[in-house]
């Protein structure tokens, strides 16, 4: 019997180290995944996030034309979206681990299916001349993607989710007039109070 | 019969014996194996810390999903070996524990990443 331990035991035990190892590299990086997932919504970059939606709030207001409002936020959508992507990088990169594999990854994915049902939502809403619902719709969706987004997140991010669909329920009753500010107060407002929250609490 | 049932026998006990050998050496997979940070708990605890500069008791609770006193247990063997700096502070006046990854700590995560990564390479060169 002592010698069944020294012929098989060598042969066998590789295969279970070896899974055992693998395993544990796996434990390791998916921890770090959530643990990133947990954070990665950088504080900052949602208070830059919501200065230039202010601005861009303020020069849509006076765009008397819908397409030039549109267009005005369309450019904030992309300068938003540069600011996220670079900031969440940035406070990724903190981590310096090289296992990292997307760690933004989660929360792009949740957060692109509302928004692209927004997208065509809007072409829909201004084909049929409904374009008074449009800030209202833009809020309640994205309200939705921080939600599902933040899920695996700190606490105040699905809170900030709900705080949207609030403002974006409240936009879609409010008369028209009123549309520019809500769009300042949510895609401003909301960023940044909650930006500063989150920058105080967890680290940038 | 009876000699082939004896054979069987032994044979059933050569394989528990060999399945309590490899067992044994699942639980301990080499020498020099960092012990400490190899526990499931501790090891989540030093990689959620290495993806954060900190983390509070209660988002590492949440992570890692476990209870106040198997975190704090496992914690502070971590703090003990100098793998995690701790500070308490208060804010709003409730209690706030906050952990860190230290240089050793992440010079131990760095190395049990090694260790483990040489364990797939040998086995991939084989």
């Amino acid at each position: 019997m002592s010698q069944l331990h020294i012929v098989s035991a060598p042969k066998e035990e590789p295969p279970a180290l070896h899974a055992r190892a693998m395993d544990n590299l796996k434990y390791i990086r998916e921890t770090m995944e959530r643990a990133t997932a947990f954070t990665n919504i950088s504080g900052g970059g949602q208070v830059a996030i919501g200065v230039t939606a202010l601005v861009a709030s303020a020069i849509a207001a006076r765009q008397s034309v819908f397409k030039n409002w549109l267009a005005v936020w369309c450019a904030e959508v992309v300068v938003a979206l540069l600011i996220a992507g670079w900031s969440m990088d940035r406070k990724a990169r903190a981590a310096k681990m090289p296992l990292l594999s997307g760690p933004g990854r989660k929360v792009a994915f949740s957060l692109s299916p509302p928004i692209l049902a927004g997208a065509l939502l809007t072409v829909a809403l201004y084909r049929a001349g409904l374009v008074n619902a449009i800030p209202g719709l833009w809020l309640l969706l994205y309200g939705t993607g921080v939600i599902t987004g933040g899920m695996f997140s700190i606490s105040v991010v699905p809170l900030m989710g709900i705080c949207f669909m609030a403002l974006g329920a409240v936009a879609l009753m409010a008369p028209p007039g009123f549309a520019d500010w809500f769009m300042a107060a949510g895609f401003g407002g909301l960023h940044i109070v909650f930006g500063i929250v989150i920058a105080r609490r967890y680290g940038g | 019969m009876a000699r082939q049932s004896a054979l069987k026998e032994s044979t059933q006990k050569k394989q528990r014996a060999l399945q309590e050998v490899r067992s044994a050496k699942a639980e301990h997979p080499a020498p020099g194996l960092d012990r400490l940070i190899h526990e499931r708990l501790r090891l989540g605890i030093v990689s959620a810390l290495a993806a954060n500069e900190t983390l509070t008791f209660n988002d590492l609770k949440s992570l890692m999903n476990t209870t106040d006193g198997n975190l704090s247990v496992h914690a502070r063997k971590l703090e003990d070996a100098g793998y995690i700096a701790v500070t308490k502070s208060f804010e709003d006046r409730l209690p706030k524990t906050e952990y860190k990854l230290t240089a050793a700590g992440q010079r131990a995560l760095e190395s049990y990443l090694s260790h483990m990564e040489t364990i797939i390479g040998q086995m991939r060169n084989r």
